[in-house]
C-alpha cells in the first residue's frame, strides 16, 4: 500500500473496493475483451483480418474523413474562439450554446437531417441528381456527418481558456505595430497550443470512431463508403468475430493512445480544461 | 445605471484587436450551414406534415414503446451512475491507492473508445457465454438481448459525465464545515446527507442530465447489446434508421423531431441549473 493522505477506516476500503469493482466491470473489462477476442485466434488470424483489402479500404476512408473534418474544426474552433473571447457583442451566450447544440443531437438524427436535405427525396436531391453529385451514400456524406458531430470540440476548449487569457497581450502587440495575423501567430497562438492540441486530440478520437451518424448516411458500401467502425459493425453481423475485434482492436489502441496523449497534457503543461461533456 | 452602461460598452468598442467581423462572420455562417439550417430541415418537414399526421407517426404504438425503452434504459442508467459515479468521485479526490492514475485515466474511456467498439465487447461480455454473462446465467438472469443490456451499454456511456462533473466541485470543497458537524456529533451519514450533498447537488444534476441527454440519443454501444425487438427493446434511435431503410421519411422526421425537442428541454435545464449555481457563488 502506498502512503495514505488520509486514515483509511473499514468504510474507505470498502468505498475503494466498490470503485474499483464498478470500473473493472464497466470499463477495464470490456477493454480487455477488445484485445482477447482479437486474439482468440492466434496472432495469424489477427494478422490476416488486418491486411484484408476491404479493412484497408475502411483504414484509408477513416483516416481521409479525419484528415478533412479535424482541420474544418480547428478554423472554425479558432475563428469561434477569438470572436466570442475578444470582442463583447450581443447575444454571444446563445451564440455559444447552438455551437454546443450537436452534443445534446442523437447521432443518427446527426445524419438524417444530412439526408432530409441531400437525399433523393431531399430538398437538394433532384437538383444535385441534375449536376451529377453525389453526397449521401458517398464520401462527402461522411465528412458532413463527421463535422457536425465533431463541430463543438475545438471551439469548446478555445472559448474559456481566451477569454480567461484576455486582450492584454494581443493588444500590446498590435500597439507595438505587428500586424492582426503576426499578432495571431506569434502571441495567441502560443498561448493557447495546449488547449488546441487537446480539443484536436478528442476531436480526432470522435471523428476516427463516429458511428451512428456515419452509418446513416453511408450506405454501407464494402470498400467503397465503409469507415472502419461501420466495418467493424459488418464483420460482426456475419459472426465473423475474430476480424471484428481484430479491427476494433485498431480503434481500442487509438483510444488509448488519445487517453495516454491527454493525461501527458494535464499532467506535464498543468492544462487545466474547462468542460465536462464531450 | 444607463451611463455606466453605455460607457462600458463605448470601451469595450474600443479595443484595437482586428478580426472582429471576420471571425465572426465566418462562426456565424459556418454554424449555420453546418448545424442550424440542416436542423431546421427536420422541423419544417414536420411543419409540412400537418398535425393530425405528425402526431400518428410521431407518437404511434411503436414510437411510444420505443421512447419509453430509451427514456427508461437512459433514466435507470443515469441513475446508477449518479450513485456509483459519485462514490468514484469520492475514492479519487479523498484517498489515494496504487493503480489510482490508470483507474482515473480509465474513466475518460468512453469519450475515447468507438461507441461500435464498446457495444461489440459490452455484449460478448455480457452475453449468456460470455465473461460476466456465464456467471449469472445458472441464476436465470439474462444480462444482454434485453432493456437490461441496454441500460449495462450506458452506464459505460454515462459515468465519465457524471465523475468529472462531480470530481472538481468535490476536491474544492473545504473540509471545515464536514469536521464541524463531525465534531459537534453528526453521524458520517448525517454528514454526507446535511452538508455534503447539497454542495455536490447542482454538480451532479448537471452530471446526471448531461448523461441522461447522451444515453437517450445514444446508438452505437447500444444496438449489439439490445436485442432489438420492437415493442420490448428497440431504442427510439434505431426506430428512425429502420423507418428511414424503408423510406418512411415522415416517420423518421417525426421521431426525430420529438427527441430533438426533448434534448432541447434537457440543454436548457442544464443551463438553469448552471446558471442558478453560479449567481449562488457570486452571491
Amino acid at each position: 500500500m502506498s502512503a495514505s493522505a488520509y486514515r483509511k477506516s473499514g468504510a474507505a476500503h470498502a468505498l475503494i473496493l466498490i470503485a474499483l469493482a464498478f470500473i473493472s466491470l464497466f470499463l477495464l473489462l470490456p477493454l480487455i475483451t477488445v484485445f482477447a477476442q482479437a486474439l482468440a485466434k492466434g496472432f495469424d488470424a489477427y494478422r490476416t483480418a488486418l491486411v484484408e483489402p476491404d479493412a484497408i479500404a475502411a483504414i484509408k476512408l477513416t483516416l481521409t474523413v479525419a484528415a478533412i473534418s479535424v482541420p474544418l474544426n480547428v478554423v472554425f474552433g479558432i475563428a469561434a474562439a477569438w470572436s466570442i473571447a475578444k470582442f463583447d457583442f450581443p447575444g454571444k451566450s446563445v451564440l455559444v450554446t447552438f455551437i454546443d447544440l450537436p452534443f445534446s443531437v442523437s447521432p443518427v438524427v446527426a445524419g438524417l437531417v444530412y439526408v432530409l436535405l441531400f437525399g433523393m427525396q431531399g430538398w437538394l436531391g433532384p437538383w444535385l441528381r441534375e449536376y451529377d453529385i453525389q453526397i449521401i451514400f458517398a464520401v462527402p456524406g461522411i465528412v458532413l456527418a463527421t463535422v457536425f458531430v465533431t463541430f463543438p470540440f475545438v471551439a469548446r476548449e478555445l472559448i474559456p481558456l481566451m477569454a480567461e487569457q484576455g486582450r492584454d497581450d494581443e493588444e500590446a502587440a498590435l500597439s507595438l505595430g505587428a500586424s492582426g495575423f503576426q499578432t495571431f501567430l506569434r502571441v495567441t497562438l502560443p498561448n493557447i497550443r495546449w488547449g488546441l492540441l487537446y480539443g484536436v486530440l478528442l476531436c480526432n478520437a470522435r471523428a476516427m470512431g463516429e458511428f451512428g451518424a456515419v452509418s446513416v448516411v453511408s450506405g454501407h458500401l464494402r470498400g467503397l463508403t465503409n469507415t472502419v467502425p461501420l466495418h467493424v459493425e459488418i464483420l460482426y453481423n456475419e459472426y465473423n468475430f475474430v476480424a471484428a475485434f481484430a479491427v476494433a482492436s485498431l480503434l481500442a489502441m487509438l483510444a488509448l493512445l488519445t487517453l495516454v496523449l491527454k493525461s501527458i497534457l494535464e499532467r506535464r503543461f498543468d492544462y487545466q480544461h474547462g468542460s465536462v461533456g464531450h | 445605471m444607463p451611463n455606466l452602461f453605455t460607457a462600458q460598452a463605448r470601451a469595450r468598442r474600443r479595443t484595437i484587436i482586428p478580426g472582429f467581423g471576420l471571425t465572426t462572420g465566418f462562426t456565424l455562417a459556418w454554424l449555420s450551414l453546418i448545424v442550424l439550417i440542416p436542423l431546421s430541415t427536420v422541423f419544417i418537414r414536420a411543419a409540412g406534415m400537418g398535425l393530425p399526421e405528425f402526431l400518428e407517426v410521431g407518437f404511434s404504438p411503436r414510437a411510444i414503446a420505443a421512447y419509453k425503452v430509451s427514456f427508461g434504459t437512459a433514466l435507470a442508467a443515469a441513475l446508477i451512475n449518479a450513485v456509483f459515479g459519485m462514490i468514484v468521485a469520492w475514492v479519487f479526490v479523498r484517498y489515494e491507492f496504487p493503480g489510482k492514475r490508470i483507474f482515473d485515466a480509465l474513466i475518460d474511456l468512453p469519450f475515447a473508445l468507438p461507441t461500435a467498439v464498446a457495444g461489440i465487447a459490452l455484449a460478448s461480455l455480457y452475453a449468456s457465454n460470455g465473461w460476466i454473462g456465464q456467471l449469472v446465467e445458472p441464476l436465470g438472469i439474462r444480462l444482454a438481448y434485453n432493456p437490461i443490456g441496454i441500460t449495462i451499454a450506458l452506464i459505460f456511456i454515462g459515468l465519465p459525465f457524471i465523475v468529472r462533473s462531480v470530481e472538481p466541485v468535490l476536491a474544492d470543497l473545504s473540509r471545515d464545515a464536514e469536521e464541524a458537524a463531525l465534531s459537534l456529533g453528526a453521524s458520517p451519514l448525517q454528514v454526507f446527507v446535511r452538508v455534503i450533498l447539497p454542495a455536490l447537488l447542482p454538480a451532479l444534476l448537471t452530471g446526471f442530465a448531461l448523461a441522461l441527454a447522451r444515453g437517450v440519443g445514444e446508438y452505437g454501444s447500444v444496438i449489439f447489446i439490445a436485442g432489438n425487438m420492437p415493442f420490448k427493446s428497440e431504442i427510439a434511435p434505431l426506430l428512425i434508421l429502420t423507418q428511414l431503410e424503408q423510406y418512411d421519411y415522415a416517420g423518421a422526421t417525426a421521431i426525430a423531431v420529438v427527441m430533438l425537442i426533448v434534448s432541447f428541454a434537457m440543454l436548457l435545464f442544464i443551463n438553469l441549473v448552471q446558471s442558478c449555481s453560479r449567481r449562488r457563488v457570486d452571491a
